[in-house]
């Protein structure tokens, strides 16, 4: 097990990249610095890799992980972890558009907030955000589960499937098909279970004050006589 | 895809270095817009003349090797009006004191190939085809000095590359704006505007927009309320970045579909398309970074 650093000023993420693939073996640590906005760091990792990422990182900063640990120091951009199947990403800063988008699996951690259409299309992944999520979040959302410590702007929940939100502030707008549904006690489990899993920044809130949201399902078949109506 | 790039400088003893620091801005922004760059600096009028003109001569014959000494000397000889013209290669800032209309008439009626690119107090604006960091060494980018900037980098997607559709786009004295996105109703607000007797230089979908801001300001909107008649009149993608003599501002369209980034010091706010157009400046890692909400309106005063 051994531990790597690099710094993106001296070396192109490309390289980063290929030695994080080709090179690396499960349990390294990889420290990288200076993320200067870079995009695609730390894509496609494929084992149990702990990876710091110092900075503010660009576009799908792991995007596709699976198994590895990737800490963000600063925020990240568009589609942080987008299409991730196992491991953890844990975002310090804020988080920009379609974070956590398409995840199969792992556990995607947002400190700030996350901007629009977080976690659309989740496909079994878990997303935690300490802040607020952006309009459309959840959109079409087919299984695994978000946690939202703020609030959500317009359309939350737009056509969901089998996912699961929880919601903690406000909602602007619920999206066509989505509902608030009474807390249950595996609901308050899961939260407990999520919320312990983010860290200790997230210890100061209770599953109690969580509320559910998930799919009345009247959009599954589809109704002739909605005249488009939803 | 388009990068966009704003830079306010706080202090005034910063407005020496405004293109030092711009430059890797606007060159950090090559991937999103390859084809053509543009930029418009805010600063004051030199000597005794109050208006300056930016004239563009890539569209004549002669093109860099224009004879800008016997525009000025043309100028004084059938104008009568002092004139003093700064040219760099294909551009030249001509600065006059008094009304510009009937000179910008003149120069259209005796060089209908110059093209005009901006009016203005305090307005110089270049943009030309080509790589960001090539247009930058041609029009010597890294020496601006100024109060604030509004750059863009163009791929173009919605009308042809060549200069007069690159960006910013001017209305009006002391305004131009700058897009990345794409609008879908660039002419139902043709066809709104044309008959009120706005005129349309190209058939750009960004200069739609710029033009429904000026009428917006001609009508006696603010700023303020003209984009927020652009959120109920404009269709679209839009990431859109305003200059005027004293501001910068910025908008972002409901889906917040284009990127912008937001960073702020005590020395500056510099705004971006991504944050890789930011990491080099200085103090970075202590500025306060943010993504600007979709459908807020953000204002820096300069």
């Amino acid at each position: 097990m051994g531990s790597v650093a690099f710094d993106l000023e001296q070396t192109p993420v490309r390289e980063i990249n290929h030695f994080i693939h080709k090179d690396a073996n499960a349990g390294d640590k990889i420290a990288i610095t200076n993320a200067g906005g870079a995009h695609s760091i730390a894509c496609g990792c494929d084992k149990e890799l702990e990876i710091l990422i110092d900075g503010h990182a660009g576009y799908y900063a792991g995007g596709m992980n699976k198994d590895a640990d990737i800490t963000i120091s600063g925020s990240a951009g568009t589609g942080v972890g987008e299409n991730m199947m196992s491991g953890k990403i844990h975002v310090k800063g804020f988080a920009s558009n379609g974070a956590g988008a398409s995840a199969h699996g792992g556990l995607l951690v947002i400190n700030g907030d996350a901007g629009l259409r977080c976690g659309i299309s989740l496909k079994g992944g878990d997303i935690v955000v300490g802040g607020s999520v952006g309009s459309f979040s959840g959109f079409m959302a087919q299984a695994g589960r978000m946690v939202i410590c703020g609030n959500a702007a317009d359309a939350l929940g737009d056509s969901l499937y089998e996912a699961i939100i929880y919601l903690r502030g406000e909602v602007k707008s619920l999206g066509a098909d989505a509902q608030f549904e009474p807390m249950t006690d595996d609901d308050y489990a899961a939260v407990a279970e999520l919320l312990s899993k983010a860290g200790e920044d997230f210890a100061k809130y209770s599953p109690k004050e969580f509320k559910r949201i998930a799919s009345s399902k009247s959009l599954y078949h589809w109704n002739a006589d909605a005249n488009q109506e939803y | 895809m388009c990068g966009i790039v704003g830079l306010l400088l706080k202090k005034p003893e910063l407005y020496n270095r405004l293109g030092e620091f711009m430059v890797p801005m606007l060159v950090g922004m090559t991937e999103r817009g390859p084809d053509s760059a543009g930029l418009a600096v805010f600063s004051s009028s030199v000597g005794n003349f109050d208006k300056k003109i930016s004239l563009y001569s890539g569209l004549t014959a002669e093109g860099a090797s224009f004879n800008w000494q016997g525009l000025e000397g043309a100028i004084n000889q059938h104008l009568g009006i002092p004139a003093k013209v700064h040219a760099v290669n294909n551009h030249a800032i001509l600065s006059i004191s008094g009304n510009p209309e009937p000179v910008k008439h003149w120069i259209a009626e005796n060089y209908p190939k110059l093209y005009v690119l901006s009016t203005g107090e305090k307005i110089d604006l270049y943009k030309d085809i080509g790589l960001p960091a090539s247009i930058a060494d041609r029009y010597d980018f890294k020496n601006l000095k100024g109060s604030h900037l509004v750059g863009h980098t163009r791929m173009a997607t919605e009308s042809a590359v060549t200069p007069e559709r690159a960006h910013p786009f001017t209305a009006g004295e002391d305004f131009c704006l700058v897009h990345n996105g794409s609008l879908s109703n660039p002419n139902y607000i043709r066809r709104m505007l044309e008959p009120r007797g706005i005129k349309f230089e190209t058939d750009n979908d960004t200069e739609a927009a710029c033009r429904f801001i000026e009428w917006r300001l001609s009508e006696g909107d603010d700023l303020k309320q003209a984009l927020q008649a652009c959120f109920d009149e404009l269709d679209g993608f839009y990431t859109f970045l305003m200059g005027t003599a004293d501001s910068l501002a910025l908008v972002r369209d409901p889906f917040a579909c284009k990127p912008a980034m937001v960073a702020e010091t005590d020395d500056y706010v510099a705004i971006a398309s991504e944050f890789r157009s930011l990491a080099h400046l200085p103090d970075i890692k202590n500025a306060n970074v943010f993504e600007p909400a979709p459908e807020e309106m953000y204002v820096w005063a300069a």
